[in-house]
C-alpha cells in the first residue's frame, strides 16, 4: 500500500448531484501519489470533469458535492471553509481546460495572467514568479521565452497558447494538476508535441495529475494508472498496461476494441463506377481577398468515398462549402454529373440542390429545435419529391427504420434526442432528398467514440444499399482508414497527395502526409517515446 | 411559451393576478363602474367615502368610475400601438436579416435615422401638426416604436439565420416565406414575446406621459395618464386623488414586468452556446 504521507490527493466515496437532483458522480474513490498521473477515461456524461473539479472542492453550474471526503495534501476540503478551499486552489491544485482561448483574458498580456496566481496567493514575489515563469516557458519550449510573455493571447498559436495555459496552471508550483482534455482541441501534429512537453515538464517537477480525456491512445502515453468511468460510476481501475492489455469490464473491452479496430484499414466497398460524378479543375476560392483554396483539382467517381484530410486551416471545410454552393470559386471549373455546376446555391437548379446534400459536425445546431423529427425529415420529401399523405408517412417510416430509430421518434423534438440520434436524423434528412453526393463535414468529430463508430457503420451500410457517393471531410485519420477508398491530403489550401487510402497509409509520398500519419496516437504505451526518439534523430 | 416543467413562482403569481385584474377592468370596466364618467357627483377633491370609494376628482366626478372607463382607452391604445409596431417591425427586421446586402443597409439606415430623434420629440411634433386623435396617436406611437422592434428582430434573425439548420433550409432551396415562418420565427419567439411585454409597458407609460402633456387622449374621455395631470393640484393640498390613477399605471406595469421576467427565466442563454 502507498504511504499516507505520499498521497497528495485522496478522494473517498465522492458523490456529486446536479441542481435537478440527478446524481452525476457516485461512490468514486481514488488516490494520487506524488508524481503520479491518473487518467480518467469515459464518454461525455461519464462524470470525468465533475470529478476533476470536485478534486478542487468545486461544483460547476450549481452542482453540489453531497457526500464523501476529498483530502488534498492533508487538508479535508469539504470540512474546511470556503476561504481555505480558495487559498488552496492555484497553490496546491490547478486546472487546465480544453479551450486555452477561453481560459485567458484576451485584453491582458500573458505574463501578467501567468504570475497572477503565485503573487495573489503570496507564495512568491513578482520577481520570483517571473523567474519561475521563464523556467516554465523554457521547459515547455515556447519560442523566445524572454519576450513570449509580452504578447497577448491572440498573438500566439493554438498550441503555444495551450502550453502557456499549462505554464499558468503550474505558476504557483501546485502539487496536483487537473488536466481536462488539454490536447483535444489541437491538431494531431501539434497534439503530440504538447503531450510530450507536458509529460516531461510534469516529470521534471514531480507534479501529479488527473488527466481527463475520451481518447484512450492519448492517455496511454501519459498516465500511470487509468480509471474507466461510465454514467458517474467507476467501471474499472488499474495500471495503464493492465487496462489496455487485459481489460476486465465489458465496457472497457469495447472501448479498447474500438480504438484498436480503428487502426485496421478498410477493405472498401469497391462499388465505384467509371462515371465521374464530381470534378474540380484548378479551383481557387477564398473570403474577402484571402485565398484559402489554391488550384485544387480532384475528381470523384459515382459510388466512391473520397476522404479529404488535413489540419485546421488546410481548406478542407472550405472545399466542402464550395461544393455545397455556399462559396463561389474565384477561378477554375466545377463539373457535376457531366454538367457545369453554378458557384452559388442561389443560382443552382432544384435538381442540383437535391443531388448534393450535406451533413454537419454539430447535430445540435443542424436541427431546428422547434421542428419534430418527423417534420424535419418530411420537408425534403414533400419539397423535392412532392410526397403527400400516406406516401409521405410510409417514406418517413422507411427512412426512420433505415437509420435505426423507432417510428415514435417522429413526434420528438431534437431536445429529446441524444447526440448520436440527432446525427442519425440529420443523415435521414439528407437521404430524404435521394442525393447523388453526400458531403460529410467532420460528422463524427463531436460524438463519443462508440457512438461515432455506430454512425460510421450506418454510413457504410447506406452506401452499400443505396450507392451514394461520399465526400468525407475529416481531420481524424482513423475514420479515413475505415471508410474511404481514396484519400486527398490537403495542406494550406493545396492538395499534397491524392491516392487510394490503403496505398497512402502504407507508402506516404509527401513529407506532410508522413508527419500526419505518424502523429495519430497508437494504443501502446511506448508510442510517444518512439516517435519523439525518431524525431530527435 | 412556458415549457411544461416551468414552475409558477410567487412573483409570477402576483404578476399574473395583476394582469388578470387589469384584463377584467379592460373588458368590463364601464359595466362595473357605479357612475358615469362625466357625471358630477359633488365637491371637487372630495375624500373617499362609502359611496365614492376613491373619492371625487378635480371636477367632482367619481374617481373609481373614471378609472374603470379610462382602462379601455389607456390599455387599448397601448395594445393597438404595440400590435402595430410588431406587425411592422418583425417582418421587416427578419427580411432585412435574411436578404442582407443592400436591402438590409437601406432599411437599417432609415431606422437609424428615425431613431436618432428622441421618440418623445418626434411624437410631439407629429401630434402637434396633425392634432391628437386616437388613430393618429396609435399610428404615430406604433410607427415610432416599430424601429425598436425592427432592430431586435433583425439581430435575432441574423443569429438564427447563421445556424446550420437555417443553412440546410437555404441549401434546400426554400423561399422567403418558409424561412421566416418555419425556421426563424419559431426560434425567435421567446425573446419577441418578452419584448412585447416590455414594449407594452413602455408604450403604456408613453401614452400616459403624452396624455399628461395634453397631447394624448383628449377630454372628456378618461385615461389614467390624463387623470394624473388633471388631479395634480391635489398633491399640493395633500389629497389622494392623483395617486389612484398613478398607482393603477404602476401596478399594471409591474405586473407585466413580473410575468416577462418569469417567462425569460432560464432562457437567458447566449446565442450559439452549444457551438
Amino acid at each position: 500500500m502507498t504511504d499516507v504521507a505520499d498521497r497528495v490527493l485522496s478522494i473517498r466515496d465522492l458523490r456529486v448531484v446536479a441542481p435537478n437532483g440527478s446524481v452525476l458522480v457516485d461512490g468514486i474513490s481514488l488516490d494520487l501519489r506524488r508524481g503520479e498521473v491518473l487518467g480518467l477515461i469515459g464518454e461525455s456524461g461519464a462524470g470525468k470533469s465533475t470529478i476533476g473539479l470536485a478534486a478542487m472542492g468545486y461544483g460547476r453550474g450549481g452542482c453540489r458535492i453531497s457526500g464523501g471526503q476529498i483530502t488534498l495534501t492533508g487538508t479535508e476540503l469539504r470540512q474546511s471553509g470556503k476561504a481555505t478551499r480558495e487559498a488552496m486552489r492555484g497553490v496546491h491544485i490547478a486546472y487546465v481546460a480544453q479551450s486555452a482561448a477561453a481560459a485567458f483574458d484576451p485584453s491582458m498580456r500573458l505574463d501578467r495572467q501567468i504570475i497572477e496566481a503565485p503573487v495573489q496567493h503570496g507564495v512568491m514575489t513578482a520577481t520570483e514568479a517571473r523567474a519561475w515563469m521563464l523556467e516554465l516557458f523554457r521547459a515547455l519550449q515556447l519560442p523566445n521565452p524572454e519576450t513570449f510573455g509580452l504578447r497577448y493571447p491572440h498573438q500566439v498559436s493554438g498550441g503555444q497558447l495551450q502550453r502557456a495555459m499549462m505554464a499558468m496552471a503550474m505558476s504557483a508550483k501546485p502539487d496536483v494538476l487537473v488536466l481536462d482534455e488539454p490536447t483535444t482541441a489541437l491538431d494531431v501534429t501539434t497534439q503530440i508535441e504538447v503531450l510530450a512537453l507536458l509529460r516531461d515538464t510534469m516529470r521534471r517537477y514531480g507534479t501529479s495529475a488527473l488527466y481527463i480525456t475520451h481518447d484512450l491512445a492519448v492517455v496511454a502515453q501519459i498516465a500511470d494508472r487509468l480509471m474507466v468511468l461510465r454514467h458517474g460510476k467507476e467501471v474499472e481501475t488499474g495500471t495503464t498496461g493492465e487496462v489496455l492489455q487485459a481489460p476486465t469490464a465489458e465496457y472497457t473491452r469495447r472501448l479498447v476494441a474500438e480504438r484498436a479496430g480503428s487502426l485496421r484499414p478498410s477493405h472498401g466497398s469497391h462499388k465505384a463506377s467509371e462515371e465521374t460524378l464530381l470534378s474540380l479543375d484548378g479551383v481557387s476560392a477564398g473570403y474577402s481577398g484571402l485565398r484559402i483554396l489554391n488550384e485544387v483539382s480532384l475528381s470523384l467517381q459515382r459510388g466512391e468515398t473520397l476522404a479529404v484530410v488535413g489540419e485546421s486551416g488546410s481548406g478542407k471545410s472550405t472545399l466542402a462549402r464550395l461544393v455545397a454552393g455556399l462559396l463561389s470559386p474565384a477561378s477554375g471549373r466545377v463539373t457535376f454529373a457531366g454538367r457545369a455546376l453554378e458557384g452559388s446555391y442561389r443560382k443552382r437548379g432544384i435538381a442540383d440542390l437535391k443531388a448534393i446534400q450535406m451533413i454537419y459536425q454539430l447535430p445540435d445546431v443542424a436541427l431546428n429545435p422547434r421542428q419534430t423529427v418527423g417534420e424535419t425529415i418530411s420537408r425534403p420529401l414533400s419539397f423535392y419529391r412532392g410526397l403527400k399523405g400516406t406516401a409521405l408517412q410510409a417514406e418517413l417510416h422507411r427512412l426512420l427504420s433505415l437509420i435505426g430509430l423507432p417510428d415514435e421518434f417522429a413526434e420528438r423534438l431534437p431536445d429529446a434526442l441524444s447526440g448520436g440520434q440527432k446525427q442519425r436524423v440529420c443523415i435521414a434528412r439528407a437521404l430524404a432528398a435521394e442525393p447523388d453526393l453526400l458531403i460529410c463535414d467532420e460528422v463524427t468529430s463531436a460524438l463519443d467514440p462508440l457512438i461515432a463508430e455506430d454512425i460510421l457503420n450506418l454510413l457504410r451500410r447506406l452506401q452499400d444499399e443505396l450507392g451514394i457517393t461520399y465526400l468525407f471531410i475529416t481531420h481524424d485519420l482513423s475514420v479515413v482508414r475505415r471508410l474511404a477508398e481514396r484519400t486527398v491530403v490537403m495542406q494550406k489550401g493545396r492538395i499534397v497527395e491524392d491516392r487510394p487510402t490503403a496505398e497512402l497509409f502504407q507508402t506516404p509520398q509527401a513529407a506532410y502526409t508522413r508527419t500526419l500519419l505518424e502523429s495519430v496516437p497508437e494504443l501502446r504505451q511506448d508510442w510517444l517515446d518512439d516517435i519523439m526518439a525518431r524525431r530527435a534523430r | 411559451m412556458a415549457g411544461p416543467d416551468r414552475q409558477l413562482t410567487l412573483t409570477s403569481w402576483i404578476g399574473l393576478a395583476l394582469i388578470a385584474f387589469n384584463l377584467v377592468i379592460f373588458l368590463a370596466g364601464p359595466l362595473l363602474a357605479p357612475y358615469g364618467q362625466e357625471e358630477t357627483m359633488g365637491a371637487p377633491f372630495a375624500a373617499p367615502s362609502a359611496e365614492h370609494l376613491l373619492g371625487l376628482d378635480q371636477n367632482g366626478r367619481d374617481m373609481l368610475s373614471r378609472m374603470l372607463y379610462g382602462a379601455q382607452l389607456s390599455i387599448g391604445v397601448s395594445l393597438l400601438a404595440v400590435g402595430l409596431s410588431f406587425s411592422i417591425g418583425v417582418p421587416l427586421g427578419v427580411v432585412a436579416a435574411i436578404r442582407g446586402g443592400a436591402t438590409d443597409i437601406v432599411m437599417s439606415r432609415i431606422v437609424d435615422a428615425i431613431m436618432s430623434v428622441p421618440v418623445l420629440i418626434s411624437a410631439l411634433v407629429v401630434l402637434q401638426a396633425l392634432g391628437s386623435s386616437l388613430p393618429v396617436l396609435i399610428i404615430t406611437i406604433g410607427l415610432l416604436d416599430s424601429t425598436r422592434v425592427f432592430r431586435l428582430s433583425r439581430i435575432l434573425a441574423q443569429g438564427i439565420n447563421a445556424m446550420e439548420y437555417a443553412e440546410v433550409a437555404r441549401l434546400r432551396g426554400e423561399g422567403l416565406v418558409w424561412m421566416i415562418r418555419k425556421e426563424i420565427l419559431p426560434n425567435a419567439m421567446p425573446p419577441l414575446v418578452a419584448e412585447f411585454g416590455l414594449r407594452f409597458c413602455f408604450t403604456f407609460l408613453f401614452v400616459a406621459g403624452l396624455s399628461y402633456l395634453g397631447l394624448g387622449v383628449q377630454p372628456p374621455f378618461a385615461d389614467w395618464g390624463g387623470m394624473v395631470r388633471d388631479n395634480q393640484q391635489g398633491i399640493l393640498y395633500g389629497l389622494y386623488a392623483p395617486l389612484f390613477p398613478a398607482a393603477a399605471i404602476a401596478l399594471l406595469t409591474i405586473g407585466v414586468n413580473l410575468v416577462v421576467d418569469w417567462l425569460l427565466a432560464g432562457r437567458t442563454n447566449v446565442q450559439g452556446e452549444n457551438r
